[in-house]
């Protein structure tokens, strides 16, 4: 049976059960809420044992992705992404997941071009656009600052 | 209490933009890397005009880890670069500010392809 892309799209709407937007959009909330109040409180944990602030989010956010790279080398992170969505994925959970999970998958295609290339697959694009716009911004910051000064 | 007031307030404001990013990633077409991207972008564009930084003292670690955070890192670390070290700072900043995020997520990647075996799905 030969059908159109359109058509497919239709019987796939139709077969498809509903995203249950609702739940997905709860356990997200939950989760990524959840990582946030977790980072909060190491953070002050820090603080009391005499850190200043700059340097506690400093190591809040490198505890973060190294939690995060044991927990995907243990295949315990996909399983958790399943739930939790973008939960888990817009924090820097999922930064750090988009850089250690490829590196993994890919070593068969060598250390090189393999782990090595895979690794900015989504964080170059991040980096691009992130580096790229905040240059931008400095452009303009240094332009304004100049022609007020 | 205090401390109550800002991990609720950092729960509460990270989990509604994850809120945001399930939407987004349910509604449209895009794919959780795009939404990544987008975010970062929204949280240059927002720190750019002013109004994150507010919000990131009221949020603290809400603001901080979602990856909007790294974007308002980034123009934080530009800005300061820029009135450190002038025009130079527009080209030293964003990377300088992205170094400890990319650079601790990359080391963790090399450790973790060199110890640990991909698992078999």
């Amino acid at each position: 049976m030969a059908i159109s892309k359109e058509e497919y799209a239709v019987l796939v709407k139709q077969t498809a059960p509903p995203s249950p937007l609702g739940t997905d959009c709860l356990k997200a909330f939950l989760c990524g809420g959840g990582i946030c109040a977790l980072a909060q409180l190491g953070l002050a944990l820090l603080q009391t044992a005499g850190l200043d602030e700059d340097t506690g989010k400093t190591v809040v956010m490198i505890a973060l992705i190294v939690l995060t790279a044991v927990l995907t080398a243990l295949g315990l992170f996909d399983k958790l992404a399943k739930h939790a969505g973008a939960g888990t994925a817009v924090p820097i959970t999922g930064f750090a997941n988009a850089v250690v999970s490829p590196a993994l998958e890919a070593k068969r295609e060598g250390f090189v071009l393999g782990t090595a290339a895979q690794m900015f697959s989504i964080a170059g694009p991040v980096l691009v656009f992130g580096c790229g716009s905040a240059a931008l911004y400095g452009l303009v910051y240094f332009l304004l600052k100049k022609a007020g000064a | 209490m205090t401390l109550l007031l800002t991990v609720g307030k950092a729960f509460l404001c990270g989990g509604a933009i994850c809120l945001v990013g399930q939407i987004l990633i349910d509604r449209t077409a895009l794919t959780p890397g795009k939404v990544l991207v987008l975010f970062v972008v929204c949280g240059v564009a927002l720190g750019a005009v002013g109004l994150y930084g507010p919000f990131a003292r009221f949020a603290g670690e809400g603001a901080a880890v979602p990856i909007t955070g790294f974007g308002y890192a980034l123009v934080k670390g530009t800005k300061e670069a820029i009135d450190a070290r002038g025009w130079r700072g527009i080209l030293e900043g964003p990377f300088s500010a992205a170094s400890v995020g990319t650079l601790t997520a990359v080391l963790c990647g090399l450790a973790v392809s060199v110890f640990a075996r991909s698992k078999d799905k």
